[in-house]
């Protein structure tokens, strides 16, 4: 990779006034409690210069980081396995990731030679144009709030344009999901990772051509047009990290699940590419605990609250994955806002019939919508109104609740609960 | 008894958004009844059976919908399923591809399957939201409400009619949703469209299976709720 964090590099004049008078519009409006601020700081430091995210960008290396699911924590532990580098890296940790917020979280870090970004799905082809990416990291694609995002081929062959724009960009991508393999295929260098894919009901068929595509375990292939899944050379096998030269290491993460296992070998490709090697980079990703509130313990009235956080149906399945096995009860909370989607129709691409016969209770503003989902899977529940009616109800039965979430419906609970970190 | 055959087609291509809770809800409508079901799912690289009871179809990209035409009309079993009078339920792309003619990817006409004298093509917004409208008095059921995401425009030949006239959302962007003819049926409302009217399931049950006993008002209660709060987050109150 291009080293280029010896030179200096000093804003120009615009950059440097836009920045300071949208980093104060974000104190004020973080003193005012509405959030953290990084949107509107970045809104209003783009209307004082329009160019202003690519004159921050310049100079720095900048990582991407996109997909459906699992960017904001992807982001976070790349940001920690690149710790070793040294220096303090721009990152909108708080989930901010369209153009506003990538312009905040850059600004709010003018020495920092490294930026590592999440990015929303839908503006990554832009971004990319902006930022001029040293990386970009796909992770996958699936159904998610189509409502107000673009249809998902749609969406594969935007990046497929794309990439193949940027030459300069080293692409990190999952061999594993085959509308992510095909958009990456376009780009002109690709790190191959075999992240896994959990959800398929996305990508039956071949993303090129159409055609019903053959599967075998992970593999995969088309029998018209030959696409295929690339050879890969990074591979998650159960916890272990299988490095490009064959070694196996164990992952022992503090983040549960399969994802976050994915996500992290998909962090330890990334660190690569910056140089940092596999050893040091795994010290980092295991101290990381909780993500922006996500997989937090949380203690209420001696009733121990583990918050998970999944928005759309590939993101409920991998979270239903994790759930601390029964008596534990589970607390299931749907909201339709416009962050969540207004449709949840979702609901009914979730498989739910795994939580029959343990204590299920259902919160939210659409908790109707997923009380009659769990009716069509013979689901027994309790409707609840609010966090402590499910305290109440969960500790007649253990000393600990699982709750997931939607955003808004997980956002009102991490309020409710303190604003837990 | 035979069990009620419902036939899910190409969920690998057209089952966009939950469009499986069509056939979750028609099997337990029929299940609480004491309706044995069979849901046979096939995929787009399969033959479709000619001899289900009713065939579902969902929603899809532009691309996806236009190989499934090609395909469903290479493969002739659910014309034939059609011909022998099989009911057919269609939502969004599916409903748009049981017409003559559909709008692909590039705006271009694509053939449709030609089952319901219905022409489609692109519209100039895409209609996003909650729509809500008035049953054809003849098919004797409630209120439709539901969720649309198209773009699409469809008008209804003669010898269609439409399903049921808009109070709220677009629909067919004349005014009226959806369309019938004999017992092919489709709409715009997206993905489980049957879950929040269980009149319109029944009404589809009751084409394959003839009369039906009423269910346990507790069987109802859940889904009329969720009925009953949609309708009033969506209409103005006077």
């Amino acid at each position: 990779m291009d080293d280029n964090t010896q030179q200096p590099f000093r804003l120009p004049m615009r950059a440097r006034v836009a920045t300071t008078v949208g980093g104060a519009a974000a104190t004020v409006s973080r003193l005012a409690g509405r959030g953290d601020g990084s949107v509107i700081g970045g809104v209003i430091s783009l209307r004082l210069a329009p160019d202003l995210l690519s004159l921050l960008a310049t100079g720095r290396r900048v990582v991407l980081v996109t997909g459906t699911n699992g960017k904001t924590t992807t982001t976070k532990l790349i940001t920690a396995a690149l710790a070793p580098l040294g220096g303090e890296i721009a990152s909108n940790i708080y989930g901010a990731n369209m153009e506003a917020g990538l312009t905040s979280a850059l600004s709010r870090a003018p020495d920092a030679r490294v930026a590592v970004l999440e990015t929303d799905e839908k503006y990554i082809p832009a971004m990319i144009k902006a930022t001029k990416p040293a990386v970009v990291v796909l992770l996958n694609l699936s159904r998610d709030q189509m409502d107000r995002a673009a249809e998902i081929w749609l969406l594969a062959r935007r990046w497929r344009e794309a990439l193949e724009n940027a030459p300069g960009c080293w692409v990190v991508a999952n061999a594993d999901d085959p509308l992510v393999a095909w958009a990456a295929s376009g780009a002109a260098k690709v790190t191959w990772v075999a992240a896994g894919q959990r959800w398929r009901e996305d990508s039956w068929c071949c993303p090129r051509c159409g055609a019903h595509l053959q599967r075998d375990g992970d593999d995969w292939s088309c029998r018209e047009c030959g696409l295929r899944r690339p050879p890969v050379s990074w591979l998650l096998y159960d916890n272990e990290v299988i490095d490009p030269t064959g070694r196996a290491t164990p992952l022992d993460l503090a983040l549960p699940g399969r994802a976050n296992r994915s996500n992290a070998v998909i962090a330890l490709a990334v660190a690569e590419a910056f140089g940092v090697h596999v050893t040091q980079a795994l010290r980092e990703l295991r101290a990381v605990a909780s993500v922006a509130g996500r997989y937090t313990q949380v203690s209420r009235r001696g009733c121990d609250i583990r918050l998970l956080l999944a928005k759309n149906p590939a993101g409920w399945l991998e979270a239903l994955d994790v759930m601390a096995p029964p008596p534990t009860p589970i607390l299931l909370s749907v909201n339709a806002q416009g962050p969540d989607g207004r449709d949840t129709s979702w609901l009914w691409d979730v498989d739910f019939r795994r939580l029959r016969g343990r204590p299920v209770l259902v919160g939210g503003e659409r908790r109707l919508d997923l009380a009659v989902r769990l009716e069509a899977d013979e689901v027994a529940f309790r409707l609840v109104n609010d966090i402590d009616e499910a305290v109440d109800a969960a500790l007649t039965v253990a000393p600990n609740l699982e709750v997931l979430a939607n955003y808004t419906a997980f956002q009102q609970y991490r309020v409710a609960l303190g604003r837990v970190q | 008894m035979n069990p009620l055959r419902l036939v899910w087609v190409y969920p690998d291509l057209l089952s966009t958004y939950g469009d499986r809770g069509n056939a979750l809800v028609l099997e337990r409508r029929a299940r609480l009844r004491g309706m044995p079901v069979e849901i046979v799912e096939v995929d787009s690289d399969q033959p479709v059976p000619r001899d289900g009871d009713i065939y579902l179809m969902g929603g899809g990209e532009d691309l996806p919908q236009t190989l499934a035409a090609r395909r469903l009309l290479a493969d002739g079993g659910l014309h034939a399923a059609a011909e022998r009078g099989a009911v057919v339920f269609a939502v969004c792309a599916g409903y748009q591809m049981l017409g003559m003619e559909f709008g692909g990817a590039d705006d271009a006409p694509v053939r449709g399957l030609g089952l319901l004298d219905i022409r489609s093509g692109r519209g100039e917004r895409r209609a996003v939201g909650e729509i809500v409208a008035d049953v054809d008095p003849g098919l004797n059921v409630g209120k439709l409400t539901g969720f649309e995401n198209h773009q699409g425009v469809t008008q209804i030949g003669q010898n269609a009619r439409p399903l049921a006239r808009t109070t709220l959302g677009t629909g067919n962007g004349d005014g009226t949703e959806g369309a019938y003819a004999g017992r092919v049926l489709g709409t715009y409302l997206h993905g489980p469209a049957l879950v929040r009217n269980p009149g319109l399931a029944d009404l589809l049950l009751y084409w394959a299976a003839g009369q039906l006993p009423p269910l346990p008002p507790q069987a109802e209660e859940l889904a009329g709720r969720l009925r009953e709060e949609r309708l009033a987050a969506v209409t103005p109150a006077n």
